[in-house]
């Protein structure tokens, strides 16, 4: 019998997402609010399953989006079939799992050639195959239809438990379920032989070869799975949007769900989930504001490289030493964080000002009219904006240049401080 | 025969250009480890930069100039961003490189925008040199071919008759042994990869007129580099040869021969009557085909030869 | 007495260099063997070559009535040999336990399954007990690999390598870099862990050697001089002039 305070240690995040994914359309009730939701669930899955790769097993693959893709439209076309009495009726709420399951054969075809290498071969492939599938969805026009993609409509057949998903709402709720299943099963994943045997693989390929282990076998196993959730994402995807396009396979969403993941951090499995709904939420309300939005992104994926390879969850779980040990050690850390965090935000304004002066400059728009940033109008013609914003960006940067050892430094004698009283 | 010469020239020409890219990459490759992802990048801003100089002064001193500034880019990029990512590993650095590729990108649409800018042949080179069984062979793209095969030629001096290049050569064939030898190995590894992209550089220079330049030109040749990369086998200089001149003549070739299953399958008296959705598997023709070879060949190779055509090392 | 494994004419050549030039060996069932020879003598090249790192360029290796020549890696694992390495070779981001566990996953027959827990299997459970006691890392169980310190980590590369329950046991320079008390705890392991099993084990330390192994063979520049007890091999006039006059303690 498991005692109640372990069944809330062990269940507990698990309970709260579900709630959170229940209220959260009666908190938000926009219908923006409720697509941008029903995209990051998706995105939530197809990063997650990306993280099996990168983050469990430890390959980097530059063309994950063709197993997302592929179910996607294998979902549109199979849709239509029923529309024209040519396939068996299947409840829609089922179809992510054909999608999972065209997202596997491809997934497991794809992956007996690529995981025969790791590390940046593997990279490379990824790449290739990703280029490859792209060009053939432009080029097989009568299954892709070229660069419009195909549409469908999702309301079809019998209407099980009055669900049509007709309402945005219900399509809501379909995808909010298969965010728990699928997270829950990629989680349940980790802790099997296969998911242990697929971390020792990303740390130490070799080793495992002689504890009895074929570790292309593990790559390929993982490929697959990966490949599952990723068709899984892929077509709950197409039922959202009720359109799949060339985009979907190819670089453009790969590349996306490599940020998500990358960002959020591969190191924890929450990390993508972070990541996913942080980009998408950024995504959907920044492009209305900026032109230079995938600007923005790729500098703070280089950043998260630079500076904190765990990504958000990294820096998150960087502090559960401390706060294990006594909560109250955190409260030191406020007044350098913050001081940071102030530095970071001051170069940024800094950085944003000049990126959009530029943008607004080279546009071919005419700089006839004033510019407004940050709620300053200004005219964007003078030297004064620039300097301004120069001046700002380099004061930014001398503070961050400060205020990092200070906060470096708090974390040090924080995290020592738990360490020694752990000891006790 | 004639228009077989005039396929074999035009591919040979983008197998060079090819080429440009590939050395640099496979000089950073073997040196450092590093996977530059955003050696195509490189390559478009040699063309931008081309670009921008020639409206100023001219084609000619762009092409001295713009390789220079795109290598002293390189350079910077790896000081101040791939040096302090070294230590996490080649995938991490792979990463990173990604990451530069994309900023890139969207640099070049920021400051030139979405649409390709007019970056034309020079005046001077854009006439025809001659005509043969007629056909006419564009002066500048005899230039290109004259300059890349010069390039060629210089590098392989570099590396076989100088010092700088014994350096190189032994970094090459083991990394740690030249820290061994008393040199500084950050240096030359900051101005290999600044070398490398400036390569990259005059390619863009050199190509980016007769190829198109717009922000898209890097992730469409990119991973095509990539490819030739691999089948030439990793670190080869000379596999990276003649694969990209392979690469190059197969792609030229199935544009100007066009032909289809359909027709191949009829010479041989099958007639398909192909419907339905799968009907167009029967209609491809080579010319569609051509942005698959290159991917097709990386497979097969990765089957049946997986260190590539001249790979010493595994994959 | 019965060949544990055997090593017949084996060669081996990286480029133009033949680094093994003909070495036939065999060890006993259940006896402890050990390797010793100068450095580049081709120790660990002979190990890389029974264990499936590298092919053999001609040559036979048997494991009892196996033929394991220029099989792969996980192949001969799986036929019983097991083997640890030099350099610590972990999973460093892994548990101490884990690290154990996953040595023992293979051959408790979980293979590749993923429909099933680690941590509901009790057979897994007992064997990765059973070890961490042995291995005295009961305590630390937890640690990540890369955390423990030097001697732990050697201890533990022992657990994984032994955790496949493998009867014929290759241990690569076992006690290397270790304090004289270190080393002393360290040959009381490996008499525990081999007890009932075949040891083959190369080892720099001469008071390792000679405290542990019931025969041993001399490995001088790919090639096997002399094969005999400790007594004979002490006493070899052969061996002495190769090896010991020049490296003796």
């Amino acid at each position: 019998m498991t005692a109640p305070g372990t069944f809330v240690a062990r269940y507990g995040i698990w309970i709260f997402g579900a709630v959170l994914l229940l209220i959260m359309p009666h908190v938000f009730t926009s219908s923006f609010a409720l697509n941008l939701m029903s995209q990051m669930g998706v995105l939530i899955i197809f990063s997650l399953a990306y993280n099996m790769l990168l983050g469990q097993g430890g390959m980097l693959s530059f063309g994950h989006a063709i197993y997302f893709g592929l179910a996607g439209y294998f979902t549109i076309h199979y849709l239509n079939f029923v529309y024209d009495d040519i396939a068996p009726y299947i409840p829609v709420s089922l179809f992510p799992l054909l999608g999972g399951c065209v997202g596997l054969f491809f997934g497991t075809l794809v992956g007996y050639v690529s995981t025969r290498r790791a590390g940046t071969t593997f990279a490379m492939i990824s790449l290739g195959f990703g280029e490859m599938v792209t060009a053939l969805t432009l080029i097989l026009v009568a299954i892709f239809n070229g660069e419009d993609g195909i549409q469908t409509d999702r309301v079809v057949g019998p209407e099980p438990l009055g669900i049509s998903y007709g309402p945005n709402i219900e399509v809501y709720y379909l995808i909010a379920v298969w965010v728990l299943v699928a997270a829950a099963a990629m989680y349940a994943l980790t802790k099997t032989p296969f998911g242990r045997m697929s971390n020792a693989v990303r740390d130490n390929p070799e080793r495992t070869e002689f504890i009895g282990y074929n570790s292309q076998r593990i790559r390929w196993l993982a490929f697959a799975l990966s490949s599952f959730f990723a068709g899984l994402a892929g077509s709950l995807h197409a039922i959202n949007f009720e359109h799949v396009g060339f985009e979907q396979v190819s670089a453009l969403t790969s590349g996306l769900v490599l940020f998500m993941a990358y960002i959020g951090g591969v190191g924890h499995f929450a990390g993508p989930v972070i990541g996913a709904v942080l980009i998408t939420f950024l995504n959907g309300t920044l492009t209305t504001y900026t032109e230079a939005w995938q600007l923005y992104l790729g500098v703070l994926f280089v950043a998260v490289i630079m500076f904190f390879p765990g990504g958000l969850a990294g820096l998150i779980i960087m502090h559960q030493p401390i706060w294990r040990i006594d909560t109250r050690l955190l409260a030191p850390l406020t007044v350098p964080y913050l001081l940071f965090i102030g530095a970071l935000l001051v170069s940024l304004i800094g950085f944003i000002g000049l990126v959009e002066l530029l943008i607004y400059k080279t546009s071919r728009l005419g700089a006839a009219h004033d510019l407004t940033i940050f709620g300053i109008t200004m005219d964007p013609s003078g030297v004064v904006p620039w300097i301004s914003f120069a001046i700002v960006m380099a004061v930014g940067v001398y503070a961050i240049r400060k205020a990092f050892p200070v906060a470096a430094g708090a974390w040090n004698t924080a995290i020592d401080q738990a360490r020694a009283r752990a000891a006790q | 025969m004639e228009s077989f010469i005039f396929a074999l020239f035009n591919g040979v020409l983008y197998g060079m250009l090819l080429f440009m890219l590939a050395s640099g990459l496979t000089l950073i490759f073997s040196m450092m480890g590093v996977l530059n992802f955003a050696h195509a990048s490189f390559f478009m801003l040699g063309a931008y930069f081309a670009y921008s100089i020639s409206t100023y002064v001219g084609f000619w001193p762009a092409l001295i100039v713009a390789p220079l500034i795109v290598g002293v880019v390189g350079a910077l990029v790896e000081r101040y961003g791939l040096r302090p990512v070294h230590s996490y590993g080649h995938v991490a650095e792979l990463l990173f490189t990604f990451g530069i590729a994309y900023v890139i990108e969207e640099i070049v649409k920021m400051i030139w925008g979405q649409v390709p800018v007019p970056y034309d042949i020079p005046e001077s080179l854009n006439f025809t040199l001659f005509a043969w069984a007629g056909l006419d062979y564009s002066a500048y793209r005899v230039f290109m071919l004259l300059v890349s095969v010069g390039i060629f030629v210089a590098l392989f001096a570099l590396l076989t008759k100088t010092r700088i290049g014994l350096i190189i050569r032994a970094a090459v064939s083991d990394p740690t042994h030249v820290a061994t030898l008393g040199h500084d190995v950050p240096t030359i590894f900051m101005w290999t990869f600044g070398f490398g992209c400036a390569l990259a550089g005059v390619a863009g220079v050199l190509g980016g007129n007769v190829l198109g330049t717009e922000p898209a030109m890097a992730l469409q040749l990119g991973p095509i580099v990539f490819v030739v990369i691999v089948v030439g086998g990793l670190g080869s200089l000379g596999g990276a040869l003649i694969a990209a001149l392979l690469i190059g003549i197969i792609q030229t070739m199935a544009i100007f021969y066009d032909f289809g299953i359909n027709a191949a399958l009829l010479a041989v008296g099958i007639e398909i009557d192909a419907a339905g959705m799968f009907r167009d598997f029967a209609r491809i023709t080579t010319a569609q085909a051509s942005p698959v070879i290159p991917y097709l060949l990386l497979v097969l190779m990765l089957i049946f030869r997986p260190r590539g055509m001249f790979g010493t090392r595994d994959v | 007495m019965n060949a544990a494994l055997q090593l017949k004419d084996v060669h081996k050549s990286f480029g133009k260099t033949e680094i093994i030039r003909g070495v036939d060996l065999e060890i006993r069932e259940g006896e402890r063997h050990a390797v010793i020879g100068p450095n580049g003598a081709g120790k660990s090249t002979l190990y890389n070559l029974i264990s499936g790192r590298f092919p053999v360029s001609s040559g036979a290796i048997r494991l009892r009535d196996q033929d394991i020549t220029n099989r792969s890696a996980f192949e001969i694992n799986r036929a019983g040999l097991c083997r640890s390495f030099q350099v610590t070779n972990l999973f460093h981001r892994m548990s101490v336990l884990d690290n154990v566990r996953c040595g023992a996953l293979f051959s408790l027959g979980h293979k590749y399954a993923f429909w099933k827990f680690v941590s509901r299997q009790k057979d897994v459970a007992e064997r990765a007990d059973d070890i961490l006691e042995r291995i005295g890392l009961s305590g630390k169980r937890d640690w990540p690999a890369g955390m423990l310190s030097y001697a732990d980590q050697r201890a533990l590369e022992l657990g994984v390598t032994i955790a496949g329950g493998g009867d014929v046991i290759l241990l690569d320079e076992p006690t290397a870099g270790m304090s004289h008390s270190e080393i002393a705890q360290a040959v009381a392991l490996i008499r525990r862990i081999s007890t009932g099993k075949t040891l083959m084990i190369v080892e720099h330390d001469m008071g390792v050697v000679f405290d542990l192994a019931d025969r041993i063979s001399v490995l001088v520049y790919g090639e096997v001089i002399a094969t005999g007890t400790p007594e004979e091999i002490r006493n070899s006039a052969q061996v002495k002039e190769a090896y010991l006059g020049t490296e003796a303690t």
